[in-house]
């Protein structure tokens, strides 16, 4: 694979769109999976589909009107949370319906069916375009810089909200930043795993993570890790052994995240036993 | 005595349509030692969280040193209630001090200097949490938590100090230590103490606020049987942990058929309460003003 790869341009695309996809849901997933975003995630990415559906509409590229969309949900849900006082898993429930509705909507409303709308349901990292990975770098560049640049504050305001809003950090600013950089991510992912299986990637590195190391900067660095990793061994499943793309990276991560859970949960237990057995002896 | 820390002037703060608190007024002098008691739901945080303009005023006001809370914050400490907070966050014991230590605007690419973290040391040597610098959160007991929280407040290097029950979930130790340190910081702090701990209220602190809905009782802290009665609707037999003595005397004979705690309601009593009338009315200033 590794000559296919020096000799495809698709193959070069599909390697760096894992990179910079990895890279983004490493961070990002950490930080939802701590503050427990992860449905809020799930609704801002099905709400997407809206945008990619409109995008074919009127005739512009779809991944842009995805982007649109899920930065208009992120802050929707946001606004809706704050003002409302409503249960957000309803908010974001009726979003990730409402995105999905509009995009079939607007789909049907077109003449014909466009033929690669299936790669952003489910994804498909050799298909990526140089345009694509233009997007996708410049919003990981973003995603990057304001977590860095930020991130002392960001571990203050994750850790505890309110003691941030007392040194007079902006509590609200800071929640809709966040919600932006998700959306970001989530389109980001869009062109490897797709809408429906965002949620996989985003989660299983950073839940891994959560098992091995307790420092949110290693939980990150480790997360980014393991995204490549999956997106690589996916890549390669898929390329050899011509299956779909994202359902393959996606696989290859849950089975990752059930076998590093078992070994957690049985580790813990012998130890425990073995530290018994060890007291009983004396 | 000297000028005042905190002015609260005709406060009312809702919840929807439930009102929390109600026509408070409340005057904290510096250099004061405030414990404010009160039944569960009876706006202790609350307060509390209207002084640091965490929740929205709907009438009246909250001066510090004469600003509005948000202006002032820089001047408060606050230890919240550790119940509410995530224990399971990936974060060591002396990043959390640490955070108090950010800058107040946000600033890209900003590093802690070494002089924030020599004083997140120093802090926690005070608190005597120094060798566990290192732990991650989640291995804390519940004394060293607040004792953490308690270092993190202090990092800001505030005026006043805002404690909402430092000592619920705590051991014994840890309680004695933050109270010894809350007296020494007592010297050059002004502080609001909200407890349960009745018996901190009449061994520690200066001033005694009593809350149920609005202020019961604003002033001396001796607690008597009148105002608990007030604040509880009910007599209670106030027994301290450990201690061998009472915080209240016994109850008279007619109460005593009700056993050492009585949930039973004496709302004729209450009704007749001087205290309420006492307290209701807003031009109450303290006595010791002058």
């Amino acid at each position: 694979m590794i000559g296919a790869i020096l000799e495809y341009q698709f193959l070069q695309n599909a390697v760096c769109a894992g990179i910079l996809a990895s890279i983004v849901c490493g961070i990002i997933g950490v930080i939802i999976v701590e503050k427990k975003l992860v449905m809020m995630s799930g609704g801002i990415a099905h709400t997407a589909y809206g945008g990619v559906g409109l995008g074919y509409l009127a005739g512009f590229e779809p991944i842009a009107g995805a982007f649109l969309f899920s930065v208009a949900a992120a802050v929707g849900i946001g606004l809706i949370n704050r003002k409302g006082g409503g249960h957000s898993d309803v908010v974001i429930a009726l979003f990730w319906s409402l995105g999905m509705a509009l995009g079939i909507l607007f789909i049907a409303l077109m003449s014909g069916y466009p033929p690669d709308l299936s790669s952003y349901l489910f994804g498909s990292i050799l298909a990526v375009t140089k345009a694509d990975l233009y997007l996708m770098l410049c919003l990981t560049l973003i995603v990057i810089l304001v977590i860095t640049s930020l991130y002392n504050y960001w571990k203050a305001y994750l850790f505890d909200e309110e003691f941030a809003a007392i040194i007079g950090l902006k509590k609200t600013f800071m929640q809709y930043l966040l919600l932006v950089l998700v959306a970001m991510t989530v389109v980001v992912l869009i062109r490897v795993v797709g809408i429906i299986l965002v949620l996989a990637l985003l989660t299983a590195p950073a839940a891994i993570t959560s098992l091995i190391t307790p420092s949110l900067k290693n939980r990150m660095l480790y997360a980014i890790l393991f995204g490549i990793i999956f997106c690589m061994v996916g890549l390669w499943f898929s390329y050899t052994l011509n299956i779909a793309s994202g359902a393959a990276i996606v696989i290859l991560a849950v089975i990752c995240y059930l076998f590093s859970y078992i070994v957690n949960t049985f580790g813990k237990r012998f130890k425990r036993k073995s530290k018994l057995q060890q007291a009983g002896n004396f | 005595m000297s000028k005042l820390a905190i002015e609260i002037h005709n406060l009312a703060v809702y919840y929807g349509q439930t009102p929390a608190l109600t026509n408070v007024c409340l005057e904290v002098a510096e250099g004061d030692y405030l414990g404010i008691i009160g039944p569960n739901g009876g706006g202790k945080s609350t307060l509390l969280k209207a002084i640091l303009g965490l929740v929205p005023v709907a009438e009246g006001s909250v001066r510090i040193y004469g600003q509005s809370p948000s202006h002032s914050r820089a001047l408060i400490g606050y230890v919240p209630q550790f119940a509410a907070m995530d224990k399971n966050f990936p974060i060591t014991l002396f990043e959390v001090v640490l955070t108090g230590r950010l800058r107040k605007r946000l600033t890209p690419f900003f590093r802690y200097s070494s002089q924030d973290k020599d004083i997140t040391y120093e802090l926690l040597a005070r608190v005597g949490l120094a060798d566990l610098a290192n732990r991650q959160i989640a291995e804390l007991s519940g004394g060293e938590f607040q004792k953490m929280l308690l270092a993190r407040a202090l990092a800001l290097n505030p005026k006043i100090l805002l404690l909402d029950e430092p000592t619920a979930n705590v051991d014994a130790v840890s309680r004695d230590q933050i109270f010894s340190l809350l007296a020494e910081l007592n010297k050059d702090m002004t502080i609001i103490l909200v407890t349960h701990d009745l018996l901190a209220i009449s061994s520690e602190v200066h001033r005694l606020a009593c809350l149920n809905g609005k202020l019961v009782y604003h002033g001396e802290p001796e607690i008597n049987e009148d105002i608990v009665n007030s604040l509880y609707g009910c007599p209670v037999d106030l027994i301290a942990h450990g201690v061998p003595h009472r915080v209240l005397r016994e109850h008279k004979e007619h109460d005593q058929h009700f056993g050492p705690i009585s949930y039973q309601g004496n709302i004729e009593h209450i009704k007749h309460n001087e205290l309420q009338s006492y307290s209701s009315e807003c031009g109450y200033r303290e006595e010791k003003a002058e």
